[in-house]
C-alpha cells in the first residue's frame, strides 16, 4: 500500500478531527479520546455534512448539520439511521500519521 | 393504669440505645412487656447527635426529637423525666429514684451512657466551664454566646470542634486546645489531621496544639485558662470535649461486674440473669462504645433477648467518624496505625485539599482515612467489612468505586455518597441530612409532603430529581419516584440533578462529572458534552477551562455552519446601530472575499453568507480593524437586542430604547446561556422593536420600563409575560441581568426561557427578581462576577492565532506527487 504521510497525532486535537484536502475531496482524520485515529470521507451519508466538524465522543462523530451518529471505525451510521462513508486505512507509526492513497486513487478512478 | 399481668420492664436511662430498642421491641414482641422508663434528663428521647446543628443554628431542638410524648403514650409506656435511680435493690427486684419513686421490675436495662470526663485541673467547678452531653449543655453556650466573647474549648476531638464551630457560628471568638500534635488523632493520621487543622483555622478558629492546661482561672466565674507552657487565653466560656466515661457508677453499687463498663455478654445480659445493659455504659468483649451505630446494633440484640430470641449476639464492626461540621468532610474508618505488616495506598491532591489513605494487610482493606472526598467512604468501608481481596483492583482502588469496571450503574449511588451536609435545595438552602430526617421522623411518603415540610423542592423545582432519590434511598422500595428523563443514553440522571450534582460535589470537569455521576460512555456523546460544557462553564466561571471538543461546531469556530459545509458571519451591531464607516468595511469583505450574499437579519445585524472556513480568520481580521467583533449569532448566549429609535428620534419615544439597547448588549455580551437568547426593547407600547415576542424584552414607558419575559416566535409562538415595571434605565439593567442570571443557573441546555418559566412558573420568578432584592443581587453579582472571564471577543483571539488548526487543512495530498 502507498502511505502518505499526512502530519503528526499532535496536530489533531483530542476528540477532535482535522481535514486533509485530496483529489477526490476532503477526508476527516479523526482522533478519539483514547487517542485511536481513524479516517473517513467528510461527507456524511445523509446530506453531505461536513463529518470532520461534528462532536468526536467514544469511536464515534455526530454530524454537525442534523445530528446522525457515525462510526468512525465501519464509517456506518449509528442508530435507526442508515448509510455509511468509505473509511480510509490510516496508520500511526509513534504519532506519525499517513493515510493509504490507492484507495484515494482508485476511488478517483471509480 | 389498672395493675396488669404483662411483664414489667424497667429501663433506667432514656437515650437513643434504649429508644432504638424499645422500636425494635414493639415490632418483634408486641405488648409483651408494661414499660417503665426513668431518665435523669427531664425529656424524651432526642437524636444527640444532631446536638451540634442545634447548637450552630442549623436545626431546632424540636426537630431532632425521635420520640415524642404521643409516642409514650401510645405505647402505654411510663416515662420518668428528671427522674434519677439512685438504687437498684436487686433481691426485691426494685429501682428507686432521687424523687423517691420505686418500680418493681421482672426485667431491667440499664442504660445510663456516659459522662464526660472533666480533668481535675483548679479552677474545674467555676461558673462558665461546661462539658458537651446534653441539651442543657447546648442551652448553657448559646446563653454564653450571646456575650459574643471569647470560647475556650478543651478537646480537639470530634464532639470538641462541633462544639467549636457551633459557637464560632454563634458569633464567638474560639480558641481549640488540644494536648496531642494533631487534631482527631484517634480517627485521623497526622496527615489529615493537618489538613483538618488547616480547615478548621479558616473558618476562623484559633487551633493550639500540645497545648496541656493547667488551670482555670477565675474568682466566681471563668476568667481563662492557663497552659503548662505558661500561656494565658482569656475566656468567658471553657468547653471541656476531653473523651467521656461510661457511666456505670450505679450498677457497680448493685454489685454487679463493672469493668470499664458494665459488663454484659453477646446478648446484653449482666451478672445479674434478669438485669441487662446497652448503650454508652456497657463493655462488650472488652470494649465499650461511643457511637450511635454498634449502639444500635446491640439495641437489635436486647429487643431480640427481651422478645425471646436467645440466639441473637452482638458481633463487633468497626463504626466511620464523620464530622458533622459543615463543609468539612473527612471520614476514618479501622484501624490506620502504620506496621511492618501493612501497605498502604496514597493519594493526595492539594489544590483540591484531598487526601484518601488505604492501610492494607494481607490485600485487605483495614483502615480508610480520607479528607476532602469522601464519597467513597460507604465503598471502602463495606470492602473493609466483608473483608474483600483486592488485589485484582490494587491498582486504581484509591480511586474509588466509579473506577471499577463491571459493577453496577445504581443512579441513586452518587446521591447516597453525598454528605448529610450537601445542600440539595439551592432556593430553600436545604441540604441531605435535612430531608433524611425529616422524612424518618414525620413518616413522610410523598414528594408533596415532603416539599410541605422541609421546602425542599418546593421553589424552582430544579432539585426534585434529588429529592426523590433521597426518597427512594430512605424508604426504599415503598417509594416510586416518577420516571426522570435522562439527559442521554450516556446517564440515568436528568438535567436537574446533574446541575445540582456539579455544585453539590464541586465538579469542575467534563471528566469530573462523568466519573462522579457514573457516566455509562466513556467519553459522553454529542448530546451530553456541550450541555455539561455549559453547566461547568455557568458554574465555575473562574475555574472551569471551556472544553472546545464539547462544542457544537458553530461555537467552537464562532460562524454559523451551512448547508453546504460554509459559514455565515454575523459581526455585532450594538443596538442595531451602524455607520457609514462600518457599511465600508463590511463593503470591503464582501468584494474582498467575493461573499456570495449579503442578507439584513431578523435581529437588525447584517449576515455575510458563504464564506470558506479558511477564510474566517482573514475575514474577522478586516472586520476587526473596523472595530467590529463576533455578533455571536451562532451562539447559546446573548445573540442580539433589536431597539427602535425611541425617544431620541420618534416622536412618540417615552424613553431612549436605543441607548438602553445599546447599554444592555454591551453588558451582556458574551455570557453564555442555556440556549440563545434574544432580546429587544421598545420606545413605547407601539413596540416597532417587536419586543413582546422576545425571550426578554422592554418596552419603555412613561413611568419606567416594562420588563417582559418568556416570549417565543419560532417553533413556537407566545406572547412575552410581564414581570415588572422599574423606574430607571439602572434598575431595568439590573433586573434583566438578574433574571438572565437566574435562567442560566436553573434551565436545563437547550431550554429557552419561556419553556424553563413554563416549567418553574412565571410567579416564582418574578418572586426572585422582583421580590426578593437580596436574590436579585446575588444572581446579578455573579452574573458581573462571570463576565470578567467571558467578555473576550473570540474572533480577534482567532485573529490573533488561537485554535489555529480549526481553520486549516492538515494537509492537502495527492494532487501533485512531485510537489511532495
Ligand atoms: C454532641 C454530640 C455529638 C455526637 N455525634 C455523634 C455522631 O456524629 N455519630 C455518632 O455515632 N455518635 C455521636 N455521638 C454519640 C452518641 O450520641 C451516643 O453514642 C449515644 O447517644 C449514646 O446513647 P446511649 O443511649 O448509650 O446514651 P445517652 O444517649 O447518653 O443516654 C443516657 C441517658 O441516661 C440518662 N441517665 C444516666 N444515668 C441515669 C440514671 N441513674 N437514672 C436515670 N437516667 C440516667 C442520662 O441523663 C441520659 O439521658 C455524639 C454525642 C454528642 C454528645
Ligand atoms: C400603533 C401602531 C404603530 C405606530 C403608530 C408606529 C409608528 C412608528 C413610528 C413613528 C416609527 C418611527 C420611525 C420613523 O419615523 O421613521 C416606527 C418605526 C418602526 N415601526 Fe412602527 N408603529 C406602529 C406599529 C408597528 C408594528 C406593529 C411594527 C411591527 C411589528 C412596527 C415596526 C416598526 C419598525 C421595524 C420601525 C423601525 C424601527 C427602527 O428600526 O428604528 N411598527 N413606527
Ligand atoms: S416603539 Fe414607539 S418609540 Fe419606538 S419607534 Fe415605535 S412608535 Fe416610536
Ligand atoms: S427559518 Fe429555517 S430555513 Fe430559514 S434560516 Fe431559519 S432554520 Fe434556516
Ligand atoms: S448531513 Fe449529516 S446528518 Fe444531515
Amino acid at each position: 500500500m502507498n502511505w502518505i504521510a499526512i502530519g503528526d497525532i499532535s496536530d489533531i486535537p483530542l476528540r477532535g478531527a482535522r481535514c486533509v484536502k485530496t483529489p477526490i475531496g476532503k477526508i476527516a482524520v479523526f482522533r478519539t479520546a483514547e487517542n485511536k485515529v481513524f479516517a473517513i470521507e467528510d461527507h456524511c451519508p445523509h446530506k453531505g455534512g461536513p463529518l470532520s466538524q461534528g462532536i468526536v465522543h467514544g469511536n464515534a462523530v455526530t454530524c454537525p448539520l442534523h445530528n446522525w451518529v457515525i462510526s468512525l471505525e465501519t464509517g456506518k451510521a449509528l442508530g435507526a439511521d442508515e448509510g455509511a462513508v468509505r473509511t480510509i486505512p490510516v496508520r500511526n507509526d509513534n504519532g506519525a500519521l499517513s493515510i493509504a492513497l490507492e484507495n484515494l486513487t482508485l476511488a478517483a478512478a471509480e | 393504669m389498672a395493675e396488669s399481668t404483662l411483664e414489667k420492664l424497667v429501663i433506667i436511662g432514656n437515650g437513643m440505645a434504649p429508644g432504638r430498642m424499645l422500636e425494635e421491641l414493639f415490632e418483634k414482641a408486641p405488648g409483651r412487656y408494661q414499660v417503665t422508663i426513668f431518665n435523669a434528663e427531664p425529656r424524651v428521647n432526642y437524636d444527640r447527635i444532631m446536638l451540634s446543628p442545634v447548637l450552630s443554628g442549623e436545626k431546632d431542638y424540636e426537630e431532632i426529637i425521635i420520640h415524642g410524648d404521643g409516642w409514650y403514650i401510645k405505647h402505654g409506656i411510663t416515662l420518668y423525666k428528671g427522674h434519677k435511680i439512685v438504687a437498684i435493690d436487686r433481691a426485691a427486684k426494685t429501682v428507686t429514684s432521687d424523687h423517691g419513686v420505686t418500680e418493681s421490675y421482672d426485667k431491667l436495662v440499664i442504660a445510663t451512657g456516659s459522662v464526660p470526663f472533666i480533668i481535675p485541673v483548679p479552677g474545674k467547678d467555676l461558673q462558665g466551664v461546661i462539658t458537651y452531653r446534653d441539651l442543657d449543655d447546648v442551652q448553657a453556650m448559646l446563653l454564653a454566646a450571646q456575650s459574643r466573647e471569647k470560647a475556650v474549648v478543651i478537646g480537639g476531638g470530634l464532639l470538641g470542634l462541633e462544639a467549636a464551630a457551633g459557637l464560632k457560628s454563634r458569633g464567638m471568638e474560639v480558641t481549640v486546645l488540644h494536648v496531642m500534635p494533631t487534631l482527631m488523632e484517634r480517627q485521623l493520621d497526622p496527615a489529615a489531621g493537618y489538613l483538618l487543622q488547616k480547615a478548621v483555622e479558616e473558618r476562623g478558629i484559633k487551633v493550639l496544639t500540645k497545648a496541656n492546661t493547667k488551670r482555670i482561672l477565675g474568682e466566681t466565674r471563668v476568667e481563662g485558662i492557663e497552659l503548662e507552657d505558661g500561656r494565658i487565653i482569656p475566656a468567658t466560656l471553657v468547653v471541656m470535649a476531653v473523651g467521656i466515661r461510661p457511666s456505670a457508677g450505679l450498677a457497680k453499687e448493685a454489685g454487679l461486674a463493672v469493668n470499664r463498663g458494665i459488663v454484659v455478654d453477646a446478648g446484653m445480659q449482666t451478672s445479674d440473669g434478669d438485669i441487662m445493659a446497652l448503650g454508652e455504659c456497657a463493655e462488650v468483649g472488652g470494649m465499650v462504645y461511643g457511637l450511635v451505630a454498634p449502639l444500635y446494633e446491640m439495641a437489635r440484640v436486647a429487643a431480640s433477648h427481651l422478645a425471646g430470641d436467645r440466639k441473637a449476639a452482638f458481633v463487633h464492626s468497626d463504626t466511620p467518624t464523620k464530622l458533622k461540621v459543615t463543609g468539612i468532610n473527612l471520614y476514618s474508618v479501622g484501624d490506620f496505625a502504620d506496621g511492618d505488616d501493612r501497605e498502604e495506598i496514597v493519594l493526595r491532591d492539594a489544590t483540591a485539599g484531598i487526601y484518601k489513605r488505604l492501610v492494607l494487610k494481607e490485600n485487605r482493606i483495614i483502615g480508610t482515612v480520607l479528607y476532602g472526598d469522601t464519597a467513597d467512604g460507604a465503598w471502602f468501608n463495606d470492602l473493609l467489612k466483608r473483608g474483600t481481596e483486592i488485589s485484582e483492583m490494587r491498582d486504581t482502588l484509591i480511586f474509588g468505586q466509579a473506577y471499577q469496571g463491571g459493577s453496577p450503574l445504581d443512579p441513586t449511588a452518587a446521591v447516597a455518597a453525598l454528605p448529610d451536609d450537601a445542600e440539595i435545595c439551592g432556593c430553600n438552602g436545604v441540604c441531605k441530612g435535612k430531608i433524611v430526617t425529616t422524612i424518618t421522623s414525620k413518616g413522610l411518603t410523598s414528594l408533596d409532603e415532603v416539599r410541605a415540610h422541609t421546602k425542599a423542592s418546593a421553589s424552582c423545582g430544579s432539585c426534585t430529581g434529588l429529592v426523590e432519590q433521597i426518597m427512594s434511598l430512605t424508604l426504599g422500595e415503598s417509594y416510586n419516584p416518577a420516571a426522570v428523563q435522562p439527559m442521554c443514553n450516556c446517564t440515568e440522571l436528568g438535567h436537574d440533578d446533574v446541575r445540582r450534582l456539579i455544585k453539590a460535589k464541586g465538579l469542575k470537569t467534563i471528566p469530573a462529572v462523568m466519573q462522579e455521576l457514573e457516566w455509562k460512555t466513556s467519553c459522553g456523546c454529542a448530546k451530553c458534552r456541550p450541555a455539561l460544557n455549559y453547566y461547568l462553564v455557568c458554574d465555575w466561571p473562574d475555574d472551569y477551562a471551556d472544553d472546545y471538543q464539547s462544542r457544537f461546531i458553530n461555537e467552537r469556530v464562532h460562524a454559523n455552519i451551512q448547508k453546504d459545509g460554509t459559514y455565515s458571519v454575523v459581526p455585532r451591531m450594538w443596538g442595531g446601530v451602524t455607520n457609514s464607516q462600518e457599511l465600508r468595511a463590511i463593503a470591503d469583505v464582501v468584494d474582498k472575499f467575493n461573499v456570495p450574499l449579503v442578507k439584513v437579519t431578523g435581529g437588525q445585524r447584517i449576515d455575510l453568507l458563504g464564506i470558506e472556513k479558511e477564510d474566517l480568520p482573514s475575514v474577522w481580521a478586516d472586520l476587526g480593524k473596523a472595530g467590529f467583533v463576533s455578533g455571536q449569532a451562532y451562539a447559546k448566549g446573548l445573540r442580539t437586542v433589536k431597539t427602535c429609535v425611541g425617544s431620541q428620534w420618534c416622536r412618540f419615544g417615552t424613553q431612549d430604547s436605543t441607548g438602553l439597547g445599546i447599554r444592555i448588549e454591551k453588558f451582556m455580551w458574551g455570557s453564555w446561556t442555556p440556549a440563545k437568547l434574544k432580546m429587544a426593547v421598545s420606545g413605547c407600547p407601539r413596540n416597532c422593536a417587536e419586543a413582546t415576542c422576545k425571550d426578554i424584552g422592554v418596552i419603555c414607558v412613561d413611568s419606567g420600563f416594562e420588563i417582559h419575559f418568556a416570549g417565543a416566535a419560532g417553533l413556537d409562538i407566545k406572547g412575552t409575560e410581564v414581570l415588572g415595571l422599574v423606574k430607571t434605565e439602572d434598575e431595568a439593567l439590573e433586573h434583566i441581568v438578574a433574571l438572565t442570571q437566574m435562567y442560566r443557573e436553573q434551565a436545563r441546555y437547550l431550554e429557552r426561557i419561556y419553556k424553563w418559566a413554563k416549567r418553574i412558573g412565571l410567579d416564582e420568578i418574578r418572586r426572585q427578581i422582583m421580590d426578593d432584592a437580596e436574590k436579585r443581587k446575588g444572581f446579578y453579582d455573579r452574573f458581573v462576577f462571570s463576565q470578567k472571564f467571558a467578555q473576550v471577543d473570540p474572533w480577534s483571539e482567532r485573529v490573533s492565532g488561537k485554535d489555529k488548526h480549526e481553520f486549516r487543512p492538515m494537509a492537502t495530498v495527492g494532487f501533485n506527487q512531485a510537489a511532495e
